[in-house]
């Protein structure tokens, strides 16, 4: 997991300074905000000139999936301190959701009690952070010496084609997909510009909602 | 303080109460309604095919299906689906880009 955070780090570091942003803000996305691809989406608003009204609705829509793992991990967090799920929440990423619920549920290896579900977590979700924040940095150290032929920008895409994939396990989820991917297309194409990504994950969640009521019939 | 700091602001306390939402509550959380539930299910398939797609079928601001971005990402999409890993996936997919934007 930490190998795939590395080049896409390095692309959030590079890339607020290729789009006139600065090397500051690199890091202020990484540390403040800590979720790769919606930074993304919101320098690639800031960068256009768009507001940073629709840089942030950009940015949250993109993280909308943390309510879902919030919402996943929670059960298994009853009895933890205050303190100590506010700090995880911080540091709730696809990685380390990934990597804690299926070690957390695991049948076949032996049960945690609270306080190793919370170790477990923090021992993925630190090392993700560390390895993002020092990536960005190196990222917007070395931004300008990276080759324009090395399309780093495709790295975006990549990382959540690996996260989609997996997640695509139902005929809901399918129309999902169609209906999430075809929206924010379609909705690009009429200029919404950042508002777009919005557009399709709400057209795609009503899609699978009704894909769910359907296949329920 | 510019627009960018705002952005980045708003951005984190945003991103921060969806991730705090259901964790800060684990305490006091019962079952979710099934309802919550359906809508929360279809969150990661939507919201990952709305940044993935258009950055396959309208990378340059305009739908095209015949260019390098839509190729390189159909072979990493077999990639992911046989590998799930992230690493591979990259470096498959940003190289077989390479070679299509070199040829």
């Amino acid at each position: 997991m930490l190998v795939g955070v590395i080049p896409f780090g390095l692309v959030a570091g590079a890339t607020p300074s290729a789009r006139g942003l600065g090397g500051g803000a690199a890091i202020g996305f990484s540390t403040i905000v800590f979720a790769g691809a919606s930074q993304l989406a919101a320098i690639d608003v800031l960068g256009d000139g768009g507001s940073a009204i629709v840089a942030v609705l950009a940015a949250c829509t993109i993280n909308l999936r943390m309510l879902l793992y919030s919402a996943s991990l929670a059960p298994h967090l009853a009895g933890v301190p205050l303190r100590r799920r506010l700090t995880a929440a911080y540091l709730l990423t696809d990685q380390a959701y990934a990597l804690s619920i299926s070690r957390w549920t695991a049948s076949d290896r032996p049960p945690l009690d609270a306080a190793d579900r919370v170790a477990y977590y923090f021992g993925t979700a630190v090392p993700l952070w560390v390895g993002w924040n020092l990536a960005t940095i190196a990222g917007v150290l070395v931004g300008a010496a990276l080759p324009e032929s090395l399309p780093l920008d495709f790295a975006v895409p990549m990382v959540f084609l690996v996260l989609l994939v997996p997640a695509v396990t139902s005929w809901p989820a399918v129309a999902a997909v169609v209906a999430g991917g075809g929206a924010a297309v379609v909705a690009a194409e009429l200029g919404f510009g950042g508002v777009a990504i919005l557009a399709g994950a709400v057209c795609g969640i009503a899609a699978g909602v009704v894909g769910e009521l359907v296949a329920e019939r | 303080m510019s627009g960018t700091w705002v952005a980045i602001l708003l951005s984190g306390v945003g991103t921060y109460a969806m991730r705090a939402s259901f964790v800060a509550f684990a305490d006091r959380l019962t079952e979710l309604p099934p309802g919550v539930l359906r809508v929360l299910r279809q969150i990661p398939p939507a919201a990952l095919a709305s940044i993935v797609v258009p950055a396959m079928i309208r990378p340059d601001g305009q739908v095209d299906l015949w260019q390098p971005r839509l190729a390189a990402g159909l072979v990493a999409t077999l990639v992911a689906w046989r590998t799930r890993n992230v690493a591979v996936t990259l470096v498959v997919g940003i190289g077989v880009l390479m070679l299509l934007d070199a040829l």
